[in-house]
């Protein structure tokens, strides 16, 4: 029997396995492949059912299930107790979580817990044969550069960001085995509540279509004309953050680095200068348009097509244009 | 109540994209002329919630910042913005560290500066957005840590946190002394007033070494690392923007959307 070379943590979320699982299941089978080892991956939750032979399916060879009604909600000090000991049993090569609210919460503490280097946000991860480690490629300083890092120390820890690895097909004839794990953990951090900030409409992160508005926007009354637009488009309404701090719209739309990330068919930046930060949030778009004053904005850097203007004068037009057109 | 708050001075984020400039011999960021140094905006989120927490109930306001070439106007706004005391670590042996060496340096810093209840960081500095030193300074001190907050009370010996998920916020409690990390949906940070300025200007910085704060320098700084960058480099970006150009605004709306319609964007 090879080792166990990947460990990814799955995230079940309202029910299911969140798709950040299956890409990061997707990225573990890749690595464990080349180092010729196995995959597993930890799943925490309540009631997660098949969860785990979803995950073999999904590239796993085995999986490893905490379930218990106290993890209905994330419960940091449990889930990093759970993700450690599993760790320290499995000795994993690499651990991969997602660059999600919980991933981003649970990997510093697991990290630290096992004294090992994390590197976060990566958008990379390939082994290279001669250093024999993983490197990881991440955005810095807002996006204006990338870094590759190694760890030096094992596990090799990242997480990886959202919608940047391929997921596998689902395979049911895969085979793996499933059990269930449990561990104590001291809980000093109550779970009050969990309040939800749902805006109308299509979700932001599975829109084909997003319309972003930046600080040029100036008011909640242009956001309005931005979620007209939307949808005609059938699409969401994004931001960059100053319209979030301004309270123009819902700080759940901000898109970027330390918002949602998104790769929609279609986005139009429009009034937003092209912050890295920004940018880093809608890398995989396919399509981008942008509508600026300033001819010189880096946001037609990363755009294909671009208008340089006021875009209260040229909104109206573009959107009489797409009724007449749709 | 003692708070503790942990800043950074980095090179101001909003600087043009094209201001950035990398040292490829030494694999590091180039300074850019003319780009200000600022405290990173999570870690003056930082201040703000620590100073909101002073607008409430007796509170001294602790600020840790760590680094080199300090510009003492930069680092000092956190206190023209009403906190109290300002230790800066300056040592060698603290460069190039990672996040758990610097977690290391700060965790023994904070510990000497005295009695802490409440740890404040941003959620992650802006220069290299790693976001680990908040939950690495709370395991270092063995105490529980809260992530990513958009509001931060304490009553009773405990702190209350709204943090920010993907879908909304979760409400947790968490006996103190506790770490609290800070996003920007805090709010923005208040601006330092004419008094605080001249306040600040009269105050002198507790500058401390690695042998001040008796920290073990072979797990501070590079020696302390377990990330290791091997390259740094500049994306590549396409640049093939196709500008709709016409006599009027309006009428360049439309030829926008007559245009993807023809690529079939639209």
């Amino acid at each position: 029997m090879s080792e166990i070379g990947v460990m990814t943590v799955s995230e079940y979320v309202d029910g299911a396995l969140d798709p950040i699982s299956m890409e990061l299941l997707g990225a573990a089978r890749k690595l464990a492949d080349e180092l010729g080892q196995k995959v597993a991956t930890v799943i925490i939750g309540s009631g997660v059912g098949d969860a785990g032979k979803d995950a073999i399916a999904y590239g796993a060879d085995e999986a490893y299930v905490a379930d218990d009604g106290k993890y209905a909600n994330y419960q940091a000090e449990a889930y990093a107790t759970i993700v450690e000991q599993a760790a320290k049993e499995l000795a994993p090569a690499i651990i991969l979580m997602g660059q999600t609210s919980i991933g981003r919460d649970l990997a510093p503490r697991v990290a630290f817990k096992l004294q090992t280097g994390l590197s976060t946000d990566c958008i990379s991860l390939k082994i290279d044969t001669d250093l024999k480690r993983m490197v990881m490629s991440r955005a810095v300083y807002g996006g204006n550069a990338m870094a590759d890092y190694v760890s030096e120390t094992d596990p090799q820890m990242a997480t990886v960001r959202i919608k940047s690895q391929e997921a596998m097909e689902k395979d049911d004839a895969r085979t793996g085995d499933v059990k269930a794990i449990v561990a104590d953990a001291d809980m000093k951090i109550a779970f009050i509540e969990k309040v939800k900030e749902e805006v109308a409409g299509i979700k932001l992160e599975d829109a084909e279509v997003v319309i972003c508005g930046g600080r040029g926007i100036g008011s909640e009354e242009g956001f309005a004309q931005l979620s007209e637009l939307a949808k005609m488009l059938n699409g969401a309404v994004g931001a960059t953050r100053p319209p979030c701090d301004n309270g123009w719209i819902a700080s759940t739309q901000q898109i970027g680095l330390t918002g949602k990330i998104v790769s929609p068919t279609l986005y139009i930046g429009i009034a937003l200068s092209g912050a890295s930060q920004h940018i880093a949030g809608f890398s995989g778009a396919k399509n981008i348009v942008a509508i600026n004053k300033d001819p010189e904005a880096n946001i037609f850097n990363v755009a294909h097509y671009g208008v340089a203007g006021d875009y209260k004068k040229i909104l109206p037009a573009f959107m009489a244009k797409v009724k007449e057109l749709l | 109540m003692n708070i503790v708050v942990c800043a950074k001075q980095i090179q101001d984020p909003e600087a043009p994209p094209s201001s950035f400039k990398i040292d490829k011999a030494a694999n590091k960021v180039a300074p850019a002329p003319g780009v200000n140094q600022v405290i990173s905006p999570f870690d003056e989120q930082a201040v703000e919630a620590a100073l909101k927490i002073k607008d409430t109930q007796e509170a001294t306001v602790r600020v840790v910042t760590m680094g080199t070439d300090l510009v003492s106007d930069v680092v000092k706004k956190p206190l023209a913005m009403g906190a109290d005391e300002l230790y800066l670590i300056q040592d060698e042996a603290m460069e190039d560290g990672d996040s758990i060496s610097n977690a290391y340096a700060l965790a023994a810093a904070i510990k000497k500066t005295g009695e802490y209840d409440l740890i404040i960081c941003g959620r992650q500095a802006a220069d290299w957005d790693v976001g680990q030193t908040g939950v690495g300074i709370a395991e270092e001190l063995g105490i529980p840590c809260v992530t990513v907050a958009k509001k931060v009370e304490v009553a009773d010996g405990k702190v209350r946190v709204e943090r920010v998920v993907a879908d909304g916020y979760e409400v947790v409690e968490v006996p103190l002394p506790a770490v609290v990390t800070v996003s920007n949906e805090l709010g923005e940070p208040r601006y330092a007033t004419l008094k605080g300025i001249m306040a600040a200007a009269k105050k002198q910085p507790n500058v401390m070494t690695a042998a001040d704060i008796g920290a073990d320098t072979s797990r501070t700084g590079k020696a302390g690392a377990k990330s290791k960058l091997l390259k740094l480099y500049i994306p590549v970006r396409e640049g093939k923007c196709e500008m709709i150009e016409a006599e009027d605004p309006a009428e360049a709306g439309a030829m926008l959307a007559q245009k993807l319609r023809e690529v079939k964007v639209l």
